[in-house]
């Protein structure tokens, strides 16, 4: 049953399940994340990780549980309306529109002209150019406006989806691995970007590299099996035995 | 329903129940064909049809060679037909195979039209050796007449023998999928192509002979027509549709799905047919699976998957 | 000015390609055919609104419909429909033993106008009939499916399953719909005479018009935000989903457009042709109008009318002279546009137009301007 508490956090999820044919990927879980936190979510393979943020967004619905978005109720909405109640999330691989080009790609994703008729009259006006500039600046691609999306570099791709998500400016923004596939200059590029983005919204951070982890984390949360085993501040989860036994006991 | 006492209406349900069972048998077979290549690799055959007109044109090839040169035979012929035309369909999906569908294999719609393309073909084909004119085999006199049940019910023997040899199939079917080491490598190919190539099994391989097979059995279906309706170079244009909608309809990857919906089809159909016109029955059934698709696009029979 | 050149035509190379199309059916084929010929060029062009549709549908949408020819269909008996009515006034069916309701009626001892029949006695409630019906239906075939996210193959059968359908139910009930024969005998328009020269001549410049206004309106469409969240959609729909759109409603809104246009196409035809029949409702024409977009190149507006042409030519020239090399060409040219030549003759066209161009300009002793001389419009550009 959705809770009817509301909360001063950001998100919100409470005693969230969701089963397929019997099997729990996710457990009861409970998660809050506040305003202004980069929140880092890791655990081994299937522990559940991506399920939850298909939970938050919609991609999947819940067997049972509550999710609250500034104190909204997530787990009814569709996709397309939580995304309009401001939550951002990148997918694992980049997924970006290969044949259009990066301005383009930006333009799609700003948040105006959604509708049907709102997208045949949207003009291409100032103000939408300049935003799109002033995100193309953040995500260093302001000089590749033109280029086809699909001639990026695989750290550029990661990046554009990034912005394609930024220039909707979400509330909470969720990253499914941001750094996977990246070069060492790229992981630093993005970790300082990630830093920069975090004010003034949540963000919520899938990752395995545990370097990368520790430089943006303000907070971890570790999922065994659809289960939290530890949260707390990065070195604290590090010196948790139970950690350490599901992460190097085997 | 009017004009017609219940004991009536019983044997015309189960007359018509008997000659549902044909075409059920005829629909069964061509599904299971095109659900082994649909279900375990993503590609719809448009030619799939052909490929049974294939096999219904090896049996009246047969038929003839039979008559004309050794007239004792005529007993048997049919059996080795079917093995024919299993053998003339299979290699002649593996060949499309190799020219055509490989290349393809990442864009499903293309597949579609490129089929489509060789139906055509292949119809050209039937109508340039075999004529414009519908043919048929001249079957063994075993499998003529019918079965006097009672005296209101006459079950026919095609019918009978039909269903055997689909029962037949259906078994080796579910036996070379889910029992048999080959089956194991067709579904793990399935289901993570990538990571089957990487142990060691020859993909490339698998997918020639998932598609050969499913046109092989198209074959087999093919020679199963020829005992209840005559041949032509459109005959398997009019059952595509037909076949499509059961392995829609039953969920395309499950085996008990294709044969609960290839059943009900038939039976509805043939049942409908007895009481309003051919053609309206075949509007009425289409429609009736239309909506029912809308309401559950992952047929009857889907397991809900992680996804 | 500017929201015309380039929203409506494309740039400048959307411009001259209109515009070549234009003159060449405008003012060549009148020129050149006589007026039995050019009827036939006003048929073929008629079916190239499906091949249009399909281009806003299935190249930039990515979504593949194997039933335009439902709403070819529909648009075409519509306009059928009024024009038998008016051909069937009690005065001419006098012979009958119900006069005033179609011969085939007659023929089949219906003694009453079916209802469904009444409103098309209309001209206006026809016209509308036309533009309205065939989209409305799309509409509820579109809710049924992209609300639920059927799309791909599911799509592509489903829909073929419904023009299987249609062409039954027309077929089976030749009382209420004069069957497999079709519509046929329409003779006059409003009392005025369909069948004359003048008329053929007009309808032919109606339907060059028309055309020409349904590829401005596709370029708009196409040059939108909306043209390029079709692209989107086609390449990565979770990712517009998540981006906050609501995906269904951008494929329901172009399956309607599409559907509206080939009825355009469906009603045109009727009137410079005479009849309409269920033979051009089913799979194979339906199928056809996919060829005639493959061929002319999925994403051009303009290829494709090209390509209908081509095919339809090529069709009429064989099947008179091989019949039997006609399948086969047509099963060979699917397969080969698919693999070879997936963008079609405008696909063709803007890979060796540069060179052909600038072949011609060195022959005739002109300059070569350092233009990109891609394709006249051809190819429409994505921006």
């Amino acid at each position: 049953m959705p809770s009817m508490t509301n909360t001063d956090f950001s998100l919100s999820i409470e005693d969230l399940t969701v089963s397929f044919d019997g099997f729990k990927a996710v457990d009861n879980l409970n998660l809050y994340i506040d305003k202004n936190e980069l929140h880092v979510v890791i655990g081994p393979n299937g522990a559940g990780k991506t399920t939850v943020l298909d939970l938050i967004c919609g991609k999947t619905k819940s067997t049972s549980g509550s999710i609250k978005f500034l104190n909204q109720e997530l787990t009814t909405l569709s996709e397309h309306e939580i995304v309009r109640r401001g939550v951002g999330r990148k997918f694992q691989t980049p997924s970006i529109y290969e044949n259009l080009s990066v301005f383009e790609n930006l333009e799609v994703s700003y948040p105006e002209g959604r509708g049907v008729f709102g997208s045949l009259f949207f003009k291409r006006s100032e103000k939408v150019i300049s935003k799109i500039n002033e995100i193309a600046k953040l995500i260093m691609l302001d000089g590749e406006m033109e280029t086809e999306a699909a001639l990026l570099s695989h750290g550029q791709k990661q990046w554009l989806e990034i912005g394609m998500l930024l220039i909707q400016d979400p509330q909470l923004l969720m990253l499914d691995e941001p750094v996977a596939g990246m070069s060492v200059k790229e992981r630093e590029q993005t970790a300082e970007l990630l830093n920069s983005i975090s004010k003034g919204r949540s963000v919520l951070v899938i990752e395995h590299d545990m370097e990368f982890v520790e430089r943006i984390a303000h907070k971890v949360t570790v999922l065994h099996q659809g289960k939290i085993l530890a949260a707390g501040k990065m070195d604290e989860v590090q010196k948790d035995p139970k950690v350490i036994e599901v992460y190097l006991g085997h | 329903m009017g004009g017609y006492s219940y004991g009536e209406l019983g044997a015309i349900f189960a007359m018509q129940g008997f000659s549902g069972i044909s075409l059920f048998s005829v629909l069964l077979l061509m599904a299971l064909g095109l659900a082994i290549i649909f279900g375990q690799m993503g590609v719809i055959n448009m030619a799939h049809g052909e490929f049974m007109a294939v096999g219904a044109y090896t049996t009246y090839l047969m038929s003839s060679l039979t008559e004309s040169f050794f007239p004792a035979f005529l007993p048997y012929y049919f059996i080795l037909s079917i093995a024919l035309a299993f053998i003339v369909a299979g290699a002649m999906g593996y060949l499309a195979e190799y020219v055509l569908i490989r290349h393809l294999y990442s864009r499903p719609l293309d597949t579609l039209l490129a089929t489509w393309g060789l139906s055509l073909i292949m119809q050209q084909s039937f109508r340039s050796i075999f004529g414009a004119r519908e043919v048929s085999p001249t079957l063994p006199e075993w499998l003529l007449g019918a079965y006097p049940a009672t005296d209101m019910i006459d079950i026919p023997i095609n019918g009978l023998f039909v269903l055997g040899l689909t029962i037949v199939v259906t078994l080796g079917v579910f036996y070379l999928m889910f029992k048999s080491s080959w089956g194991l490598r067709v579904r793990a190919t399935t289901q993570n192509r990538v990571m089957s190539g990487a142990v060691g099994i020859n993909t490339k391989k698998i997918d020639r002979f998932t598609f050969a097979l499913g046109c092989g059995i198209a074959g087999i279906a093919g020679a199963a027509f020829t005992t209840i309706a005559s041949t032509g170079p459109t005959t398997g244009t009019l059952y595509i549709v037909d076949t499509f909608m059961v392995v829609v309809f039953g969920g395309a990857a499950s085996l008990f799905g294709t044969i609960a919906s290839a059943f009900s089809i038939a039976q509805a159909q043939s049942i409908l047919e007895f009481f309003i016109s051919g053609s309206m029955a075949k509007v009425f059934t289409l429609l009736v699976l239309v909506l029912i698709l809308m309401f559950k696009p992952e047929g009857l029979f889907a397991s809900k998957v992680r996804r | 000015m500017s929201f015309v050149y380039d929203k409506l035509l494309g740039g400048k190379s959307g411009a001259i390609g209109l515009l070549v199309l234009s003159v060449i059916i405008l003012i060549v084929f009148p020129m050149l055919l006589d007026g039995f010929r050019l009827n036939l060029v006003g048929k073929y062009l008629t079916y190239a609104f499906a091949a249009i549709s399909l281009v806003l549908l299935w190249g930039y949408g990515g979504t593949l419909s194997l039933g335009q020819g439902i709403f070819f269909g529909l648009g075409g008996y519509g306009m059928a429909m009024f024009l038998k009515l008016e051909a069937s006034s009690p005065e001419n069916t006098a012979i009958q033993s119900t006069p005033g309701i179609p011969d085939f009626m007659d023929w089949n001892q219906i003694t009453a106008l079916p209802w469904f029949w009444e409103p098309f006695s209309s001209f206006g409630f026809t016209l509308l009939a036309i533009l309205v019906l065939p989209a409305l239906f799309a509409y509820f075939i579109g809710v049924a499916m992209f609300k639920r996210r059927v799309g791909g193959v599911y799509f592509a059968i489903i829909t073929q399953v419904i023009a299987v359908i249609l062409t039954v139910l027309i077929v089976g009930q030749q009382g209420y719909t004069g069957g497999i024969n079709g519509i046929t005998d329409l003779r006059t328009l409003n009392g005025w005479d369909i069948t004359s020269d003048s008329a053929k001549y007009l309808f032919y410049y109606i339907n060059c018009g028309l055309l020409i206004g349904v590829i401005l309106l596709s370029r708009f469409i196409l040059t939108s935000k909306f043209g390029r969240l079709l692209l989107a959609i086609r390449d990565k729909e979770d990712r517009v989903r998540f981006s906050g759109y609501d995906v269904a409603n951008f494929k329901i809104f172009i399956f309607c457009f599409a559907a509206f246009v080939s009825a355009l196409g469906g009603a045109m035809f009727t009137l410079q042709v005479g009849f309409m029949s269920p033979s051009f409702v089913g799979i194979v024409p339906s199928i056809e109008m996919v060829i005639f977009a493959a061929v002319g190149g999925r994403m051009s507006l303009i290829g494709v009318v090209y390509g209908t042409l081509l095919i339809n030519f090529g069709k009429t020239t064989f099947s008179e002279s091989f019949p039997e090399l006609w399948l086969f060409l047509m099963g060979g040219t699917f397969i080969a546009v698919v693999m070879f030549f997936p963008n079609g003759l405008a696909g063709l066209w803007s890979q060796y137009s540069p060179d052909i161009i600038k072949k011609i300009r060195s022959t005739f002793g002109m300059a070569n301007p350092e233009l990109p001389l891609s394709s006249p419009g051809l190819k429409e550009t994505n921006s």
